[in-house]
This record gives structure tokens, sequence and C-alpha cells, in this order.
């Protein structure tokens, strides 16, 4: 089976201004194919949400290159973004920040919809979206403060796959969620995702929901992807210590009431001294 | 034995019965932890506690603070209770926290209120809180506002305002559901030495039962408004007797006894 890439990233170089400048993202290079999630896992700052804001165009990286289906991302500027690149779609952290609260939701993910019209695909009904995002379709001339937190982020997610998007890029979608939600919408993520034959980045820092729904996972590290892989492998059998301690702080629920070690400063100055393990 | 704090037959009620008679026993020094799925009425039960819940709703049991009655208790009473006597901590630190107010405020406040200390007083108190947190630099962290601190710092911040008037009881909802795994685990250390060195009786409400397993000593799960099942930790993680929580571990990546069986939706 040949894989269709859409996305594919290559020494991606993300700096902030600053004296000196701050590196978020150091030669950060991926792909991801159709229907494939890919998760990126690592702590606060080491650098994530920075290459989620590259590859899906919202800020330009210093250095390297960010190509979807075979042509550049070009990043927003002023003017409107062209029309192939809103096959790009984002969801963000926070739901109650990312809809507009003063419209009806239906018509904002009628949006979604006309963004998809404007590709020259068929076009479809917000109801429809809802239904499949496990929301009352009775629900869309509603507006946003109607609903709960889990709510909101479907409605948010209904947004973006109702524009028929080829890669999602998702930043911590679930961490503002009830934490026992968190797991069945990224689960819903990761189903309609692959329904749809998109490719999916999804930022967590939630490990567990990670293991339950990659594919593939990029571990990173102050700037760096540390480690790459199969999922379910790299879970298995995790090469770089950096890996190896992210995934060892994780508790166990074993009964035995352990609580795992916090890495100390050393370990911290350690992982950055082994290079990087990619498949 | 009845606990410091007893829970008896609770019910809530918001428009629908959301918790169905839920007893629980809280003693010093121990962490009781509450699991269940998204609904199972795990977060309203510690809300009722702290006469947290939204107006609408209605609650019958009984909930006894020692020998006082809280559930029907009126709001000036309780609020001598609340941060005093029962504390409270929270998934996210950053909405917990006031974003205006600098630390030394927020961990001062209620201190002078509570125990009546004067401002000199309570700082010192404020410093030796943060300390005891491990908060770097204690003394200059006062100054500071909660945007200068790092996700697992606020939480240490928030444990410490928590424990400042010395409470019998901490009820921590989901308290590291926010942090990354490497920082949780200092703080799943802190709670369980805490809870150790200053008696304290804890309600640990979590949907994860890695966390649950680490630093809970007795585990009640919950569903549909009802505990399943309730007993010490060994024996739920190593011998589960209900259907649910045998099926909640099931369900968990690489369990041990992960057999392909499904959490069952009609119910045990």
């Amino acid at each position: 089976m040949t894989e269709r890439i859409v996305l594919d990233a290559r020494d991606l170089v993300v700096r902030y201004p600053g004296s000196p400048p701050v590196v978020a993202v150091d030669g950060v290079s991926f792909t991801i194919a159709a229907g494939e999630t890919v998760a990126l896992v690592g702590e606060s700052g080491s650098g994530k949400s920075s290459v989620a804001r590259a590859v899906a165009g919202i800020d330009r990286p210093a250095e390297g290159n960010v190509r979807f289906d075979e042509g550049p991302v070009e990043p927003l500027g002023v003017r409107r973004r062209a029309r192939s690149l809103t096959a790009i779609q984002m969801v963000f952290q926070d739901p109650s920040t990312s809809l507009n609260p003063r419209r009806r939701v239906g018509d904002q993910v009628a949006d979604g919809i006309a963004a998809a019209r404007a590709r020259g695909l068929e076009g479809s009904r917000p109801e429809e979206w809802f239904e499949r995002v496990g929301l009352d379709p009775s629900w869309v001339s509603r507006f946003p403060h109607q609903f709960s937190g889990g709510q909101k982020q479907r409605i948010a997610i209904a947004r973006a796959l109702a524009a028929r998007p080829h890669l999602l890029v998702a930043d911590e979608p679930i961490s503002a969620l009830d934490a026992s939600t968190q797991s069945s919408v990224a689960a819903l993520m990761r189903d309609l995702v692959a329904e749809l034959g998109a490719g999916m980045l999804f930022i967590s820092h939630d490990l567990a929901v990670v293991q339950r729904i990659a594919d593939r996972t990029l571990v990173m590290y102050a700037g760096r992807v540390m480690e790459s892989g199969d999922t379910a492998k790299l879970w298995a059998d995790p090469q770089h210590p950096y890996t190896r301690a992210l995934l060892a702080a994780i508790p166990k629920p074993d009964g035995t009431g352990r609580i795992p070690a916090a890495p100390t400063l050393d370990d911290r100055a350690s992982w950055t001294t082994v290079p990087p393990i990619t498949d | 034995m009845t606990g410091v704090l007893t829970i008896d037959e609770l019910t809530v009620d918001i428009g629908r019965p959301l918790v169905k008679g839920v007893s629980l026993d809280l003693h010093p020094g121990r962490i009781h932890g509450l699991a269940g799925e998204s609904g199972s009425g795990k977060t309203l039960t510690s809300l009722a506690v702290l006469g947290l819940l939204p107006r609408q709703a209605t609650t019958g049991g009984s909930v006894r603070l020692g020998d006082t009655e809280l559930l029907r208790m009126g709001r000036r009473e309780l609020n001598r209770i609340r941060g005093r006597r029962i504390a409270m901590v929270f998934q996210d630190p950053s909405s917990a926290l006031h974003p205006q107010l600098t630390v030394g405020h927020q961990l001062t406040d209620h201190v002078r209120t509570h125990l009546g200390l004067n401002r000199s007083d309570a700082r010192d108190h404020a410093v030796e809180m943060l300390e005891r947190v491990a908060v770097p630099n204690a003394a200059d962290a006062l100054g500071r506002y909660p945007h200068q601190f790092s996700g697992g710092q606020r939480q240490r911040i928030c444990i410490a305002i928590a424990l400042a008037c010395d409470p019998d009881v901490l009820l921590a909802d989901e308290p590291t559901t926010a942090l990354d795994v490497t920082v949780q685990a200092g703080i799943l250390q802190l709670l369980r030495d805490l809870a150790t060195e200053r008696e304290l009786a804890v309600l640990l409400v979590t949907h994860d039962l890695g966390v649950m397993s680490a630093i809970a000593d007795d585990v009640a799960v919950m569903r549909d408004g009802r505990i399943v099942e309730a007993a010490d930790r060994a024996t739920i993680f190593a011998a589960p007797q209900h259907d649910y929580t045998r099926g909640l571990l099931a369900a968990l990546p690489g369990s041990r006894l992960e057999t392909g069986t499904h959490l069952e939706e009609d119910g045990a």
C-alpha cells in the first residue's frame, strides 16, 4: 500500500524574538499520511504548540519548510487564505474562546461547510455534523454559552471536520475538558478523521490518551524530537532516556501505592546529551 | 468507626437524580479515592460537601463534619468551615488562582480572616507554607503573580492556600490532570506526605486509576450516582469484585486484565 503523504515538515526551526532569541523548535522533521494520527507529546515548553502553529501556517518558521498536499504552506496574512489551504483545519485547546459567542453554533459549522464547497466539494448540513460528533441536531440554533465545555469542543470539531480537511491539527484539544470526557472526545476525533481519510497531528500532554489513539508518536524535549515511532512499539520498548523517563512517570494502576519518582535536574541535563532516536 | 467527615446516603437532584445515595467515611491521614467515569456523580459528591452545588440543586441524606451537619447549614456558618476546616484543590490551577492578585495576597487573606493573624504573622505563615510545598524562593514568590509560575508551581501554590488554615479535610478534584506526568509525580508525592504529616483526611476525585493506585488508601468506584464497589486499594486493584470495576481496569492500556472485554453498556 502506498500512503499518500498529506504533510511533510522538514527541518523546522521556530524562534521567538528576545535577547537572546528563544529557539522553541530546533530542527524538527516529520510526515503525516492520509488517515494517520500522529501524536506530539512532551512537557510544557518543549515546543509542541510551536510545531503545530508552523505546520498550520499560523506562524512562519524561521527555517525549514512545510509542504501540504505537495504544495507549500503559506503563512496566514491579512489576505484571505488560499482555498486549497482550508483543507488544513485546527482544533484549539479552549472551545469557549475558539467559538464566536455571538453566533449560532449551526452557522459556525456552516462556515466549515462553505470552505469545503469553495474547494468544489459537495455541500452538507450542520445537522449532519452535529449528529456525527454526538450532539442533538436540533441544537444548531443555540449559542455557545448554552453548551458544556465538552459539547463546545464537539462543536469546534464539527466545524473543523465540516470543511472536509485533509489534515487536522489539534493542539491540546482535550485538556480544557472535564477529565472524564477527555478520552471519549479524543477517540471521537481519531475515528472521524480516519473515516474522512484525513491525517491528524494530535498534541497532548496526556500520554494515556495518546497511547490509545495515535498510530505514531513523536516525543519532543527542548525543541527537538527525541524519539519517534510506532506508538505501540514506542510504549513497549522506549529507547531514548527521555522517553523512558516520561513513561516511567506515569503511575501504574497496579494497586501497590507506588508513586513514580519525579526526574531530577541531573536527569534533565542528561537527556539532551543523547542523540535523537528515530525510526 | 466514624470518620472526621461522614457522608451518609447523600442524594443530589438537579432536575433529575444525579447522586443516588452515596456513603463515605473519611479518616485522618488517609486518602480516600472516588473513581468513576464522566457523569458518575463523583464531582457532585465532593461539591455537595462544601455546599457548592448550583442553586437549583436539592440534596438529601447527610454530610457530617464531626458532629456538625453541613447539608442544611446556612451560608454564613458554612463560610466559617470553607477554607478553614474543609479546603479544596481543583483541576486547573490557572483558573483557581486570581490572575491579578499576588500569590501573597491569595495566601494570606483567608488566613487573616479565619485565624485572625495580623499582616506580618500571616506573611510569615505564608512563607512557611510555600516552603513546605517546595515553591522555590518562597519569600520572593509572595510578591509575584500566578502567570509568573509554571503549571506545577501553581498547583503547589493552590495546595499551600488550601492547607494554610490547617483544615481537617481536603477535597482534591482531579488535582494533577492538567499537569505533565513528570510534574504530576512530584505533586502526588506532596499530597501523600501532607496527608500523613498533617493527619489530613483527603477525598481524591479522579478518573485516573494510575493516580488512584499511587496515593489512595481506600477506593470507591462510582457509577450512575451510586458507589458500586468500595474497598482498600490493594483489593480494588488486585481483586475487584464488581463487573464494572473489572471493566474499568480491563479497559486500561496494557492492563493485566485486558482480555478483549469491554465495558458493558447495559449494566452489570
